[in-house]
């Protein structure tokens, strides 16, 4: 690790004016970016710490019934506070260990965009709004590829609005050494339609598999999908499963959470 | 009964209370006035001429005391190997230097070119930052065949290949197996691998440095399972230092494993160091530093054929093995796949004739040496995996066939060199069959079937050469070291008893069963017992903790000095009851005088020696303290049955354990909730390899699961709770305890159940081309085996 400093804002426009400065890194759990800050990977001038700011802290109900969840929110506030959206809360306490879970945040895991992370499936799935100091963002609009996200410097995830559905489930299967998302499928029923987003599997990041999407649309069983097949092609291949496996356990997966919805 | 306390009984573990507590000691916790930080600069390609190492910007930095170079060590012993062997044409081992810094050329990533004294760690890492290092890369090899193959790629220039020795074992025997595997009825063959490990102790190395300039005398503090090992090797081979001139001290080790024999560079760094610079040097590796500085295990990739007349009677074994030594020989590299693993090809089986091949080749890797069980864990997945394929393919029960060519009779000796003293493989394999209740096995697969899980079970048995070892015997076989094992007990004026053994304790529990044995044999409570190891200094001459020997030889030296204490007590006890030595016993801590009621407290004798006012000093000395070398007769050999069943979720290829039983036959047991403890790290970490644990490097030598995030490491809910049992016992017969050693049991004898189990799982649901899957058995392997 280089040497830093470090602000405790307890505002979202004190922690943007901090964030305005040169070399000022967004700090939410730290579960990502200390590890990348003790391998001298970054070297920030500033972290601006946003776990002390209460307006990004916690989940409640808006008045369109959908959830609302702080962006510095901890993965385990998430697990235990989430109840109006079960699979989601269920996502937020498979993440990680209890370390992890207590100290991440979804808007850090968000900011990140890792491709084998469990809280970009959830957004796209759930179609869920980012809210940011600056706008909101489709979460259509806000996954693009690789560690990489709409975002603008220095702008920060306040909140997130997760539309509740009739019915959802997230599957992960894990990677057997970090235990993040080998695949994982989270499949979301809506009155208007279903949706079906992957992680862990595209070299491009998190994905809808729209085909899915269509046949569950019509009849949410597993064996709408019995008749389709995700492509190898532009799957992620590394020593822990080939292309071909991941597209093959997307499908699984997706039966999977359809089931168990 | 055990006596509480005593030999037998499940005393809890005294030095858990600190480990558990925080209050342990170890090496990074010793801090010294004025100590200096190293950092290395390492190699980032795995081979690499060495044009320049610039370090001029980085020595005007600030907190830099000073920055070495390979041109520092010119002139200074290299890193020596401990074992040469002979091959199979009567010619020595090609044995290369291994420069404490990298000197000319860089052989893999994380070799050492530069170490950087500063005054904090983060302004020693700023600094080797800031060294220029000129380095023409050069292609590695990585891959053994092609090393072997490809002589264009040098590991060693001045060498005159990558092979190290092509060892043939019994030499003899080559053209008599070759001849019985090609008259025979049946011959099954196998071609696997063995993958490479990471060893992972929980604690990653340290080492720390010293010198008193005053009196010339030089403190090593390092995580070592042998301080004595490292005394000798550092102080004779790399830097002159004569052995009184030089104290190592090995305090709470937190794991070892193995990787933590060996001599490392690290170590003559900071010891070295602290004189030049007149500081002490403290190192401590981050774990990152530990994958691809330590030295790992295993990597062999073998060809197996068993030959078998047509009633499944073996009739010979033919191993051609290739096994990887890294770029360097790390300190008893070349006996793992020799002396440690061909000598165990025999197994539990009277097959007459074997034959064992093993090159050993240099790649552009960290260099690869024993981790727990070292050679043993190779021979017994080898030769259970080609019985079971054997078993396959004759129509024969795998567990019948086993018990058909059980070895019966004691001694036995094997066709490869060693002798089974004692050992009764059928009773472990029946109490197997009954704590596993392998008949309930058909039900519990139609349960799984019923959840839609595929079902094996997979058997096997194991034997291991451990107690390790003869001196004069592994002399012959190239050791450069003696394998005996020593202690002192000092018995206070009060009573109070003292041992000093040269057993070094990093988990196993010594100081509590250690301090059992004693209380046992005397008749004292364990808590007037101390024990004290790892300090060259306190401790006579010891060869440390590795082979699961401690028990079998350092507990036997302790036993010995113990007599020792014992027939002096008993002459001081009669001198003060005025009877006869031979009329004296000894008993609860009480003596007495056969026949009569006469009798004196141990503590009377104790203070007799020390305050000698009314005692026989015509026939002997005051005080009370003795010491023993004991040198083994012949290994020891634990054996046993071990069976795992898995299921295997046939949509993604996951295995999961669902129950594993181990019979063990470890002789005559200490401390049984030791032993269970030992059996359950064994198998997690057999556990470990089959399903998880893979070490990968890319073909340009780049270590790939160089983390956690990538090198899968086997936890608590990967393991099932498992079924243990050690009543089977067959005392060894040439130890005073009659113990065998179980450290490395549970490694050994687990990982070829699990692969059996997959496999069997795979046939049984009619994956009749799968007959064997390389570990780690992942989903993804398993799927790809299911879907070929
Ligand atoms: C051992 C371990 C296991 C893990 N397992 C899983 C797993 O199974 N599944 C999974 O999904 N994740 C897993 N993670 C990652 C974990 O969820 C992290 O918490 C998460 O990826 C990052 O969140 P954070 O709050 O810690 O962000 P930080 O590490 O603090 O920051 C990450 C990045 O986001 C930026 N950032 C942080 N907060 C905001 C914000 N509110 N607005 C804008 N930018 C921001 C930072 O500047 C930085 O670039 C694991 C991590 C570890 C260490």
């Amino acid at each position: 690790m280089y040497a830093f400093n470090i602000e405790r804002p307890s505002t979202i426009a004190g922690a943007v004016d901090a964030l305005a400065k040169d070399e000022a890194q967004a700090l939410g759990g730290g579960q990502t970016l200390i590890p990348t800050l003790k391998q001298r990977l970054a070297s920030p001038d500033t972290l601006v710490s946003l776990t002390g700011i209460p307006e990004m802290q916690g989940i409640c109900t808006a008045d369109d019934g959908a959830l609302c969840i702080g962006g510095a929110t901890s993965h385990a506030a998430v697990a235990a506070g989430a109840s109006a959206y079960p699979a989601l809360a269920a996502l937020a306490g498979g993440v990680g260990d209890p370390a992890v879970r207590n100290r991440g945040t979804i808007g850090g895991s968000l900011a990140n965009n890792d491709p084998s992370a469990c809280y970009p499936s959830a957004v796209l799935a759930s179609d869920a709004t980012i809210v940011t100091n600056a706008r909101e963002i489709a979460a259509d609009d806000f996954f693009d590829g690789l560690f990489a996200t709409a975002l603008d410097e220095g702008e920060i995830i306040t909140e997130v609005r997760f539309p509740v559905p009739e019915a959802a489930n997230y599957q992960k299967f894990l990677q057997p050494a970090s235990r993040f998302a080998l695949v994982g499928v989270f499949v979301a029923k809506y009155a208007d339609g279903v949706r079906v987003a992957v992680t862990g599997a595209s070299e491009d990041g998190v994905f809808r598999w729209s085909d899915a999407e269509a046949a569950l649309s019509g009849n949410f069983s597993a064996s709408a999908l019995a008749e389709l097949s995700v492509p190898a092609d532009g799957m992620i291949a590394d020593l822990h499963g080939s292309a071909e496996y991941r597209a093959h356990l997307v499908k699984v997966m997706t039966g999977r959470a359809v089931s168990a919805a | 009964m055990p006596k509480d306390g005593g030999i037998g009984a499940s005393t809890k573990r005294r030095e858990d209370v600190r480990f558990l507590t925080g209050s342990g000691h170890y090496t990074d916790d010793i801090n010294l006035h004025g100590q200096a930080y190293v950092h290395f600069l390492r190699s980032e390609v795995a081979h690499g001429e060495l044009k320049g190492v610039d370090t001029s910007a980085a020595e005007a930095m600030d907190g830099v005391v000073r920055i070495f170079t390979g041109a520092d060590f010119e002139g200074i012993g290299g890193l020596p190997c401990g074992w040469q062997i002979t091959d199979r044409f009567g010619e020595v081992m090609q044995e290369p230097a291994h420069p404490v810094l990298a000197q000319g050329k860089v052989r893999h990533v994380g070799d050492p070119i530069a170490a950087v004294v500063a005054e904090s760690p983060e302004a020693a890492r700023d600094a080797a930052e800031a060294i220029v290092v000129d380095i023409k890369e050069l292609p590695a090899v990585i891959d053994m065949k092609e090393a072997v193959a490809n002589s264009d790629i040098k590991v060693h220039d001045d060498l005159t290949s990558n092979l190290c020795y092509d060892w043939g074992f019994v030499e003899e025997n080559r053209d008599a197996v070759d001849e019985a595997i090609k008259n025979a009825h049946h011959v099954t063959t196998l071609e696997l691998k063995n993958q490479r490990l990471v060893a992972n102790p929980m604690e990653p190395r340290v080492a720390v440095g010293e010198y008193s300039a005053g009196t010339g005398d030089y403190t090593l503090y390092t995580t070592s399972q042998n301080p004595h090992v490292i005394r000798l090797l550092m102080g004779a081979f790399v830097l002159g230092i004569p052995e009184h001139k030089l104290r190592v001290v090995a305090p709470d080790v937190g794991g070892g494993f193995g990787s933590k024999i060996f001599h490392y560079a690290e170590e003559a760094f900071c010891t070295f160091a602290a004189k030049a610079v007149r500081r002490p040097v403290k190192w401590t590796a981050s774990r990152s530093e530990a994958f691809i500085s330590d030295a790992q295990g295993r990597d062999h990739v073998t060809k197996i054929e068993l030959a078998l007349d047509k009633d499944g009677h073996f009739l010979a074994l033919r191993t051609d093995t290739y096994a990887n030594m890294g770029a360097y020989l790390s300190t008893f590299a070349p006996s793992v796949p020799t002396w440690l693993h061909g000598t165990l090809m025999a197994g539990n089986y009277k097959t007459p004739l074997i034959y064992v091949n093993v090159k050993a080749v240099f790649t552009n890797t960290v260099p690869v040496d024993a981790y727990r069980g070292a050679g043993r864990p190779e021979a017994t997945f080898q030769l259970e995996r080609v019985i079971d394929k054997a078993a396959r393919e004759m129509g024969i029960d795998p567990i019948a066939l086993r018990r058909k060519n059980f070895v019966t009779e004691f001694p036995y000796a094997t066709p490869v060199a060693v002798e089974y003293d004692t050992g009764d493989y059928e009773a472990t394999m029946a109490k197997l069959e009954e704590i596993a209740d392998l008949k309930g096995f058909e039900k519990r697969r139609a349960a799984s079937a019923e959840k839609g899980m595929l079902r094996g079970l997979g058997v096997n048995c194991y034997i291991e050469a451990c107690g390790i070892a003869p001196s004069n015997l592994v002399g012959q076989l190239g050791a450069r070291a003696g394998l005996y094992e020593s202690a002192t007990v000092r018995v206070n004026a009060t009573g109070g008893l003292v041992v000093m053994t040269g057993s070094h304790s990093h988990g196993q529990g010594h100081e509590t069963s250690f301090a059992q044995v004693i209380s046992d044999m005397i008749g004292v409570d364990a808590d007037m017992v101390e024990i004290v190891h790892g300090d060259t200094s306190k401790v006579p001459m010891g060869m440390g903790t590795y082979g699961s020997r401690s028990i079998a030889v350092g507990g036997s030296a302790m036993v010995r000095a113990t007599e020792k204490i014992i027939a002096k007590a008993k002459k001081i006890a009669a001198h003060l009851m005025e009877a006869s030595d031979s009329d004296i016993e000894l008993k609860d801590g009480q003596f007495t005088v056969a026949g009569t009621d006469k009798s004196v407290a141990w503590g009377d004798v104790t203070l007799a020696a020390y305050v000698p006012h009314n005692y026989p000093l015509e026939d002997i000395e005051p005080g009370l303290e003795e010491t023993a070398f004991y040198d083994p007769a012949n290994f020891t050999y634990p054996a046993g049955a071990y069976s795992c069943e898995v299921e295997v979720d046939p949509d993604t290829g996951k295995v999961t354990i669902a129950s594993f039983a181990a019979a063990d036959d470890f002789g005559n047991i200490v401390n049984p909730m030791i032993v269970d403890g030992q059996v359950h790290g064994g198998i997690g970490q057999g556990i470990g390899q089959a399903l998880l644990e893979n070490t990968v490097y890319d073909e340009n030598g780049q270590l790939l699961t160089g983390s956690y995030m990538d090198y899968a490491m086997p936890r608590a809910d990967d393991l099932p709770s498992f079924s243990v049992d050690h009543s089977c016992q067959t005392p060894c017969t040439h130890n005073p305890l009659g113990v065998k050693g179980c450290g490395e049991a549970g490694a050994i004898g687990s990982p070829p159940a699990v692969v059996n189990a997959v496999v069997d799982a795979l046939q049984r649901a009619g994956h009749t081309n799968v007959t064997h899957i390389d570990m780690p058995l992942s989903p993804s392997r398993v799927w790809a085996a299911m879907n070929s």
